[in-house]
């Protein structure tokens, strides 16, 4: 089981580290292809070619590739320095480099990004997990009926409506129409409780209803399978009741399936719900990585990039741990 | 004994009354009558499910009683209404049924003076493992994947009894032990994976029997085991019939396994009926042109090796629209031996061959014994 939790950890490492070397790879050497220098990218278009020198030494980037790949990766633990003659700029550990544009240590933006989505994430995935897996059971022992009919039209409904649409209408009419919540222009710790709460209620229903829908979908399906196994038959004929029946015997089967789903959403969710975070202006990641992308911040992108593997990674990790509590035969090792 | 006829071993008075009153039809029990003397009566018992193509009558109209302590074989091909039967009698159809399609029962299943069918679904729901348990047909897939074998047989002892995890975790322990699983101290927290087949199936008896129940029922219970293993689950579970004094049926379509564990017989077709009587009476006296096509399918040691096993012919009707008249009709190699055509027109009732031996065919009995005694018994 150690050995087993070792082997992935270290396999958790590799993949980080290969994700990141090919978006390394692709966001340093892309500007140079397209003829663009990251100098001026970094110093803007008014800088002299003295300047741009500087930056470039300081930078390293006249060191080759892998060169550059490896201070950047021994700077996230052991934090780096970056020197032009006399001119250095120490940046600590986690050292993921300066932001291009605002020139602020990339890991400060992260560090104010990660609570907002960790937030956004929690909050919706509590939400949609309980709404979609009950809807689902609900609509598999009704199936056929008007509920049913009902519940899965509106769970077609809310995978078919993107999160925009549904965010600016959920906006138009709780925030600007009926005034029951405020959204904070933006978020930090120190904020309290109660604007998280405001800023977040209608992001969280929303993303919640999305996924919802799918997870009420996926439920459904996999409890009408699993409510014809024989085990099912069996758990009946010993007298237990039918709620014992549904929760101890059927949902636990459902579960597998319906786990492996949420790892990996919750996984990509933690890397930045762009949609949901753009529609919303909450500064997060998926926020932070459309603003870099579009500016062409190199190292924020990096670091989201970094974010987002490590949560898919960290969450398949954990659904394949969970794996072998829910499912006996599953064994590790 | 299995009061297959309402007559036999019961007090002799009783008996003969009973074959007076259910001689011409058995059938046709009216229903509301009151409670029968019998441990377990079935009494035109109706299991219909509507689809939509049409409404599926895999039984239509059943009846048979069963004593304590008695072993009732029911046997038939596949869709025949073995199983369906059983489900009827531990109200499976009805627990957890969801959806607007739900299965139709009707007649009455007395059980130690409970009409089941009329029952409510909690008071059923009480008797099912206690009262009366079933041993299902493959042990891998009846078992849940997900929890040990000693939680599966303590849930089972807990629904009944208000005792303990540790009191039900012994009584867990003993019964493994009693169907002779070795080393029940640490096999009890074992997962159904980790079991051999047969293992499996001693699980599943184990489970069954841990609240003593009365009836049981075993839908070909060694049906996904080999042959070896078959005989050893088939002599255990006379071992604890002697031991706890159960009736039990036997559903299968096996008739080797009914020839070893079977009082009674009863041979189902179509949903009915054809054929009931001591085992006695259905191996060596048989009146049913399809018992005949069973007996001869059945591969036996002591038959010529270059003999061809002789299979039915044609394939089960139609549990939708059974053929009119006797529902045999299109695959009775003897279909023309009436000379007339109430064979296409008229069900076939069942109708008293012998002591308790009722067989549902036109031909006559003469006839029949003609063709069994000449045509069929010398080649078995």
């Amino acid at each position: 089981m150690l050995a087993y939790l070792i082997r992935r950890l270290i396999a958790v490492i590799i993949m980080v580290l290969v994700v990141l070397l090919a978006t390394f790879t692709v966001f340093y050497m892309l500007p140079k292809w397209a003829g663009q220098d990251i100098a001026v990218l970094f110093a803007g278009k008014q800088a002299g070619a003295e300047q741009l020198e500087g930056i470039r030494t300081k930078l390293g980037l006249d060191d080759p590739l892998i060169v550059q790949f490896w201070d950047f990766i021994k700077g996230i633990p052991m934090g780096r320095d970056y020197a032009n003659g006399s001119d250095v700029t120490h940046c600590p550990a986690p050292c993921f480099g300066y932001s291009f544009r605002t020139e602020a240590p990339v890991w400060e933006t992260l560090k104010d990004a990660l609570p907002v989505t960790g937030a956004l994430a929690a909050g919706a995935c509590v939400l949609w997990l309980g709404a979609g897996v009950l809807t689902g059971v609900v609509s598999a022992l009704k199936r056929g009926t008007v509920w049913d009919r009902a519940a899965m039209t509106t769970a077609l409904g809310g995978v078919s409506l993107p999160v925009f649409f549904t965010g600016m209408i959920a906006m138009g009419i709780f925030v600007h129409n009926l005034g029951w919540v405020e959204i904070a222009d933006s978020l930090s710790t120190d904020d309290s409780i109660d604007v998280w709460l405001q800023t977040l209620i209608l992001p969280w229903i929303v993303l919640a209803f999305l996924n919802a829908a799918m997870y009420a979908r996926l439920t459904r399906a996999t409890m009408l399978e699993v409510l014809g196994e024989d085990y099912i038959r069996t758990a009946r004929a010993k007298g237990l009741g039918e709620v014992v029946v549904i929760r101890r015997h059927a949902l636990r089967s459902a579960m597998t399936p319906i786990l492996t789903v949420f790892g990996l959403d919750l996984g990509v969710l933690m890397g930045g719900a762009v949609l949901t975070e753009s529609t919303f202006n909450l500064p997060g990641l998926g926020l932070e990585a459309v603003r870099a992308i579009s500016s062409k911040d190199l190292p924020v992108i990096l670091g989201v990039t970094l974010c987002a593997a490590l949560a898919i990674a960290v969450a398949n990790l954990v659904v394949d741990l969970l794996y072998a509590v829910i499912d006996p035969r599953v064994r590790l090792g | 004994m299995t009061e297959l006829s309402k007559s036999g071993a019961t007090p002799e008075g009783a008996a003969t009354a009973a074959v007076s009153k259910s001689g011409a039809a058995v059938g046709e029990v009216v229903s509301g009558s009151p409670a029968p003397s019998a441990f377990l009566e079935v009494r035109d018992l109706k299991v219909h499910f509507p689809t939509d193509d049409g409404v599926v009558k895999s039984v239509d109209g059943l009846s048979f009683t069963l004593e304590k302590g008695r072993t009732l074989g029911i046997v038939g091909e596949s869709g025949s209404g073995k199983s369906v039967t059983s489900l009827g009698i531990l109200g499976l159809h009805t627990a957890g049924q969801y959806g607007r399609r739900k299965a139709q029962l009707s007649g009455e299943i007395w059980l130690n003076g409970t009409e089941l069918l009329s029952a409510p679904a909690d008071e059923v729901r009480k008797l099912r493992g206690r009262e009366m348990a079933m041993i299902f047909q493959d042990p891998l897939s009846a078992l849940h994947p997900y929890y040990s074998i000693g939680k599966q047989i303590v849930e089972a002892y807990r629904v009944h009894h208000d005792v303990d995890k540790k009191v039900a975790r012994k009584r867990a322990i003993d019964m493994l032990d009693r169907v002779g699983i070795p080393e029940p101290n640490k096999r009890v927290d074992a997962y159904p994976h980790e079991f051999s087949g047969g293992m499996r199936q001693r699980a599943m008896i184990a489970m069954a029997l841990v609240n003593n129940p009365e009836l049981l029922i075993a839908d070909e219970p060694t049906t996904a085991l080999d042959v070896t293993v078959q005989a050893q689950i088939l002599d255990l579970i006379r071992d604890l019939q002697k031991e706890f004094g159960s009736a039990v049926i036997m559903i299968t379509h096996d008739l080797g396994v009914v020839a070893e564990m079977a009082d009674d017989l009863l041979v189902m077709y179509g949903g009915r009926c054809i054929e009931r009587g001591s085992a006695q009476q259905v191996f060596y006296e048989p009146q049913h042109p399809y018992t005949w096509g069973l007996l001869g399918s059945m591969p036996r040691i002591d038959r010529e090796e270059t003999e061809r096993l002789v299979p039915v012919k044609g394939s089960p009707p139609s549990l939708i629209n059974l053929p009119s008249g006797c529902a045999f009709n299109p695959r009775c190699p003897y279909a023309d031996v009436p000379k007339d055509q109430i064979t296409r027109t008229e069900r076939p009732e069942l109708r008293e061959v012998g002591s308790g031996h009722y067989s549902a065919c036109h031909m006559s009995r003469e006839e029949r014994t003609k063709i069994w005694t000449e045509e069929i018994a010398p080649k078995l």
